[in-house]
């Protein structure tokens, strides 16, 4: 993959009509993100943090880009690696954060942790821990879309691995044979925890492709360019809004950091060579930043403006994570039956849990 | 009172839960077009359309999984399986997506789901279509499970649970949907959580669910009848809620137990109540809390030797025997 510039997605419609603080606005989420993500790491090295952290840096791109495009009936449900997703709805940092570190103001009170975020009022279904799980959840939330008679769509937001997942298959045939306002979004970072792309998968020439055996349109994009994304994705959007057919879309993408910041092995199984190379030609926030220069609606100051603002908003999120309370013990057997948080008469009735 | 089959009561049950709340869906194979593997929904996709009784492809994951997510937006699907044996192809959509996910959103999501369809075993399918997967659910906090025994009970739990804001799993039994009780006109809701003693007695407590309370019922019968023992019979209904209270009277009523279930033994249903009794009830009880529970092998298909597998009226007889002379 080469650096390729490309221009004719600047003047794509949907982009045409950004305003010049539309543009930033863009660029400073995507460095949100990173800042946020940085800000977790040197947290979970100080062992501030259980679990995985699985970093989405070098993707922003893709969250910033696809969920930009949402309206009020679309909505969002991805894999675990949701932190990147979770700010692009509009989720903060400090509720991000504080889950990270399993407190109670964290999104969910702590319960979810790194792979577990949710904000339903965002439309954000999650944050999903099982490889391919969230693939019938995406198709349900499109159905319930069509059902409701809304003109909606559903991303579902997938790696490179889940394709080889069962489920994804069986959903695809369904997305298509009910006309169902789904997107499915590959983000194609070239590996599976240690497994390359070649090595986990067969392609004539790309994944996306497979939707073709469902009769299922299908585009494969270049992630590192936020226009590029929101250009195709804004095809595929219109395609579920107007026609409520579903899309599947790769886009071609890669993650600086280890599958998880557990995974010891990543400059193993890829070179040094090629995340360098992916940093310095590739990099979706560079390459952003550079374009909004090059037209005139950023200056180096300014960046560096946002660029401080978001890192302060970062060390902010980790002190409020830090001086957050942990969850209640009590609170362990809460959250678990709606019937039984709300003490409604079937809450009441019959036992619910079997301790003692 | 009108006496209609168990299949017919869970049809009603739908049909009038699809009448009061545009939000009911029914979804599964072959239960609109076809009316039914098993004819419990015949009729309701004539009646009420593709958009509320719609066949699916055969996908248990996907349906399934697609009825979470479609509930997490406030719809209501009844998601049929074929056989709740199933449900194994569709077991992460279950259990990783219906069970937690209110939990790990810290209870910001909720997800009122209904699967429903047949698990038992005796009807000579071999032992892919044969599991009773209640203790399996009942392990996982978040779901909830029943098994009702009679027309009756099914159709006031079946409207309960498609009413109930999570995630139920409902456990039926082919060999009763034939069978008919007396159900009322009227519309009536069970609740789960709730046991029903369908059966007085003084000596001894058979405890049971699903079809294995009605083998008790017969049980109790030939223990009248022939050995002048005085059996209650207290069907459990819903595994989770569990009905403590119910358990824990008739236990201190009678002072001796007979658990019985078509599960298998290894922490069945019957595992977790010996526990709770003999915790809670020790000094009331004047003999050991016994089991019994299918033959633990897997169900096997040779019709004359699957009747054995399941606990019979005799093998209760014989249990209550040795605690009560
Ligand atoms: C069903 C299942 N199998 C295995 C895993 C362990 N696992 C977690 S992430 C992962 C790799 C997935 O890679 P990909 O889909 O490309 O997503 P990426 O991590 O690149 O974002 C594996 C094997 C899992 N979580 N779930
Ligand atoms: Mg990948």
């Amino acid at each position: 993959m080469e650096n390729t510039h490309t221009c004719e997605f600047a003047s794509a419609p949907i982009n045409a009509g950004l305003q010049p603080a539309d543009k930033v606005l863009l660029l400073r989420e995507m460095i949100r993100i990173r800042r946020f993500e940085q800000a977790a790491l040197k947290s979970y090295q100080g062992g501030k943090m259980g679990g995985f952290l699985h970093l989405y840096i070098g993707q922003e791109s893709v969250a910033v880009g696809t969920c930009s495009l949402m309206g009020h009936d679309d909505h969002v449900i991805t894999a675990y690696r949701d932190h990147g997703h979770a700010l692009a709805v509009g989720m903060n940092m400090n509720e991000c954060m504080a889950e990270l570190f399993g407190k109670a103001t964290g999104c969910s009170k702590g319960k979810g942790g790194s792979m577990h975020f949710f904000a339903p009022d965002k439309n954000y279904w999650g944050g999903h821990g099982i490889v391919g799980g969230q693939t019938p959840l995406g198709l349900g939330l499109a159905y319930g879309v069509k059902y409701k008679g809304l003109k909606g769509s559903a991303m579902c937001f997938m790696g490179d691995g889940a394709v080889n997942q069962g489920c994804f298959y069986e959903s695809l045939n369904m997305a298509s044979l009910w006309n169902l306002p789904v997107i499915y979004i590959i983000e194609n970072n070239g590996y599976s925890m240690g497994t390359s792309l070649a090595r986990s998968s067969v392609y004539p020439s790309c994944l996306a492709e497979r939707a073709a055996g469902f009769g299922i349109e299908w585009d494969t994009l270049n992630g590192e360019d936020v226009y590029e994304v929101r250009a195709k994705v804004q095809v595929a959007m219109e395609r579920a809004h107007n026609e409520s057919r579903p899309t599947v879309l790769e886009i071609s993408t890669y993650r600086y950091y280890g599958h998880s910041v557990a995974d010891a092995k990543h400059k193993i199984y890829r070179s040094e060579d090629e995340i360098e190379r992916y940093k310095q030609l590739h990099d979706p926030i560079q390459l952003f930043k550079s374009r909004l220069i090059e037209e005139q609606v950023l200056t180096e100051e300014q960046y560096d403006v946002i660029d401080n603002a978001a890192r302060q908003e970062a060390d902010d999120s980790v002190r409020f994570a830090e001086e957050s309370p942990i969850p209640s013990e009590e609170s362990i057997t809460e959250d678990v039956y709606f019937e039984v948080d709300r003490q409604t008469l079937a809450g009441r009735t019959g036992r619910h849990f079997f301790n003692d | 009172m009108p006496e209609i089959t168990y299949r017919e009561a869970l049809r009603h049950a739908m049909a009038e839960e699809i009448e009061r709340d545009q939000n009911v869906v029914l979804l599964g194979e072959e239960v609109a077009e076809y009316d039914g593997a098993y004819k419990v929904t015949e009729g309701l996709w004539k009646r009420f359309g593709d958009k509320r009784v719609a066949d699916t492809p055969i996908s248990e994951a996907a349906f399934i999984g697609m009825g979470i997510g479609a509930s997490m937006l406030g719809l209501r699907p009844v998601m049929e399986l074929m056989f709740w044996s199933f449900s194994t192809v569709a077991w992460d959509q279950i259990v990783n997506n219906a069970g937690m996910v209110r939990y790990m959103s810290g209870g910001l999501i909720n997800c009122p789901i209904v699967i429903r369809g047949p698990a038992n075993g005796g009807t000579n399918v071999g032992a892919t279509h044969s599991h009773t997967p209640e203790n399996w659910i009942a392990n996982v906090p978040g779901l909830k499970v029943v098994c009702p025994a009679t027309a009756y009970d099914a159709k006031g739990l079946l409207k309960s649970a498609i009413r109930d804001n999570d995630p139920v799993m409902f456990m039926e039994n082919t060999l009763l949907y034939g069978e008919k009780w007396e159900v009322p006109d009227e519309e009536y809701l069970i609740p789960l959580g709730v046991a029903d003693v369908k059966r007085e007695g003084t000596d001894v407590s058979l405890i049971a669910h699903g079809r294995a309370a009605l083998t008790a019922l017969k049980a109790a019968e030939l223990l009248a009848a022939e050995h002048d023992i005085s059996a209650e019979v207290l069907d459990l209904r819903s595994i989770r809620p569990l009905d403590e209270d119910a358990i824990l009277k008739t236990v201190r009523k009678t002072h001796r137990v007979v658990l019985i279930e078509e599960n298998k033994p290894f922490c069945g249903v019957d595992a977790q109540i010996a526990a709770m009794i003999q915790e809670k009830c020790f000094d009331d009880l004047d003999a050991p809390v016994l089991r019994l529970s299918a033959i633990d092998a897997p169900a096997i298909y040779s019709p004359e030797l699957e009747k054995r597998q399941l606990p019979r009226p005799i093998d209760i007889v014989a249990k209550v025997l040795s605690i009560c002379r």
